[in-house]
């Protein structure tokens, strides 16, 4: 589903991708981790499309299309959901209004009609049990006051709400008290199927005893320097990554 | 001929159309001699140094088009709020259309200016209003000089007028360049509430200059809405001058909807005369190209225990350009007075412009006056979280500038005039969403 090959990426003039490699099949489960700095987020921003970063070598296919010249939006269209880091806070538009346009603007690009009132409503009412969350929250301004959990979880409902093929979740656990990390991991894991797949990064091991990858990676200076099981994740927590920076410089 | 040269030696000719013998053209020959003084205005005057006339008053106006035009209902149906019930004052290159009006003496007088000029059952009315708020200024003088056509609404004390009242100013562009000098004067009893919508519509590329001065008082416990839209032609100019006087525990709005024409100035100003007054002043503009608006607003607070809100709202794209300058002024005897201002820019272009000014002058001590004013871009980050969610990017920028705005949006209290704003916003934006939000 995604293949990437020999990426190289700077922001700035600053270079943080040097040379990654990584393929990801339908039905995947992939984590990665990595120190801070390591350009992880970079990596999930990229395959999003943030124009601020200059792909200076290399490609990102998504179902054998190369997508790195696509805008944001198209790469949307193709099924591509980042769940952000720090989800951006817009006054004004509602959580509801925001998702309506959301998928009526993806219908839209793909020659749809917009999705009828009745079956939007039946969707987010469904998708909104399954991360359980209130309604009245529905109608607030998107992410504006809401706490970091709160935030998380929305990003999730989105992604519900949306199906996409590929899931890139940036840091979703951070903030999360252990009850909204197991409501959104049980999100996540009750949208996995045979036909996506999801991009964990991470931090910590944590979310990874509820959304167990079938791949571990380790991203150090730009590049996929291990790959392993989920095991490689336990042994992350119980090393720290000094051991893998040592196994580079030897 | 300059346009003031031309305008002073028709004075004479515009004097054989009136009854010259009366107290009102007492007033009109003192404004006129006060404009033939002060001439236009010019960029030297604090007030208009950032908004100049220079390039409208170049046009050979027409002042006094004669023609008697008709325009079909159908060809200008658009500019009406039509999906509701509602009266309607229309004129055509400043002269009453019959056709296109829905006028009433039934209990509420919605009428002619140039009816209660010359009615004696209205002297009494226009003894006690006309030109007693307006101020003696250049372009105020101009309009009162040559005050003789505009709408006349008088609404009785204890009255709630179910219906909105639309004012409407077409221009045909049957002559080159047109000049009109609308001249409304709106009486609000006692307790009565009245909703007023407002527009200067031209109907062809030919230039336009509309000088308009508006009179509104609200008496005791009175409520007046009015919505000011202005999307107008682009080779269309508009001054728009608007004078207030509230008396105790009223409250009066004034939205003003800022999205086409070439130059256009409001001069809103508003004069509390007794306590516990409230006074709303709102506006979204959204101008591109080389278009320019320019807020002037004025909220005189004069008495103790009363209240001004203003929020401005602007987006300027391309070259075009903005002023926003309010003045507030708190006298000593106003204590208790709270005072909020609030003015925020977006500039989606490099090259687009906003002049922003603040204005206290507050000689009370116990009073709460706020004011804030923001100058910024639209969010990046914002844009490719929207973008992220498969909404592109023209729309992902209209629903931020939409969200923006929105703010001034919610206090608009009659849905239709929402529902239309919300449409211009989406025409004026070039995107086909909903933004139901």
């Amino acid at each position: 589903m995604l293949k990437i090959e020999n990426l190289h990426a700077s922001i700035e003039g600053k270079v943080i991708l040097k040379g990654l490699n990584l393929q990801v099949n339908p039905g995947e489960v992939h984590a990665i981790m990595g120190p801070n700095g390591a350009g992880k987020s970079t990596l999930a921003n990229i395959v999003a499309g943030k124009e601020e970063y200059e792909v200076t070598n290399g490609s990102i296919e998504l179902n054998g299309e190369d997508i790195s010249e696509l805008a944001p939006e198209e790469r949307a269209h193709n099924g591509v959901f980042l769940s952000f880091q720090y989800p951006v806070e817009i006054p004004g538009v509602s959580v509801t209004n925001f998702i309506k346009t959301a998928i009526n603007e993806t219908r839209k690009a793909k020659g749809l009609e917009d999705m009828p009132a009745k079956d939007m409503l039946k969707m987010i009412r469904e998708k909104s049990e399954l991360l359980e969350i209130d309604r009245k929250f529905l109608s607030r301004s998107l992410n504006e006051g809401f706490s970091g959990g709160e935030k998380k979880r929305n990003e999730i409902f989105q992604m519900a709400m949306l199906e996409p093929k590929l899931a890139i979740l940036d840091e979703t656990d951070s903030g999360l008290d252990i009850d909204a990390l197991r409501i959104v991991a049980n999100g996540v894991n009750k949208l996995k199927s045979k036909d996506n797949a999801v991009i964990v990064i991470t931090h910590y091991q944590r979310l990874l005893e509820y959304i167990v990858p079938d791949f571990v990676h380790v991203l150090y200076d730009g590049k996929i320097v291990k790959t392993g099981d989920a095991s490689l994740a336990l042994e992350l927590e119980a090393k720290g990554y000094d051991w893998i920076k040592e196994e580079m410089v030897s | 001929m300059d346009l003031k040269e031309k305008i002073v030696s028709s004075y004479v000719a515009f004097e054989d159309g009136v009854d010259v013998n009366t107290d009102i053209h007492e007033i009109r020959t003192e404004a006129f001699q006060n404009f033939e003084k002060l001439g236009f205005p010019t960029k030297k005057l604090e007030a208009w140094k950032y908004t100049s006339l220079n390039s409208i008053l170049k046009e050979d106006y027409s002042i006094f088009p004669d023609k008697e035009k008709t325009i079909n209902l159908a060809d200008v149906k658009k500019y009406f709020i039509h999906d509701i019930d509602t009266y309607k004052v229309v004129f055509i290159d400043g002269k009453y259309s019959s056709f296109l009006s829905e006028t009433t003496h039934d209990a509420i007088d919605v009428c002619l200016m140039s009816s209660a000029l010359n009615k004696a059952k209205y002297k009494p009315v226009i003894e006690n209003y006309f030109n007693k708020v307006a101020k003696q200024d250049n372009l105020t003088s101009l309009n009162t000089a040559f005050a003789k056509e505009g709408a006349y609404i008088n609404i009785p004390k204890n009255t709630e007028v179910e219906k909105p009242i639309q004012i409407i100013n077409f221009t045909t562009g049957s002559v080159e360049a047109t000049m009109t000098q609308p001249r409304n004067l709106i009486v609000v009893g006692q307790n009565a509430h009245v909703q007023i919508i407002e527009r200067h519509q031209s109907l062809t590329s030919n230039a336009v200059l509309t000088n308009v001065v508006t009179e509104v008082f609200a008496d005791r416990d009175a409520t007046v809405d009015i919505y000011k839209i202005q999307n107008d032609h682009i080779a269309a100019s508009l001054v728009d001058n608007t004078y207030i006087e509230q008396q105790s525990k009223s409250v009066v709005s004034v939205h003003t909807f800022s999205f086409g024409g070439n130059i256009t100035r409001n001069n809103l100003n508003f004069y509390q005369k007794g306590e516990y007054i409230d006074s709303i002043l709102k506006g979204i503009t959204i101008i591109e190209g080389k278009q320019h608006v320019d807020h002037h607003t004025l909220v005189h607070h004069i008495e103790p225990n009363c209240e001004s809100h203003q929020d401005y709202k602007g987006i300027f794209d391309e070259r075009s350009t903005g002023v926003f300058n309010g003045k507030v002024i708190v006298e000593k005897e106003a204590q208790k007075t709270n005072a909020y201002q609030q003015n925020n820019n977006v500039l989606v272009s490099d090259r687009s412009t906003i002049n922003a000014k603040p204005q206290l002058e507050i000689f009370a001590d116990d009073v709460k006056c706020s004011h804030g004013c923001t100058i910024g871009q639209l969010d990046e980050q914002a844009l490719f979280y929207m973008q992220q969610r498969g909404i592109a990017q023209k729309e992902a920028r209209a629903l931020l500038m939409y969200a923006f705005a929105n703010t001034v949006l919610e206090s608009v209290k009659i849905p239709e005039v929402k529902e239309r704003i919300t449409k211009l916003i989406a025409t004026k934006l070039n995107v086909n969403i909903g933004f139901d939000l």
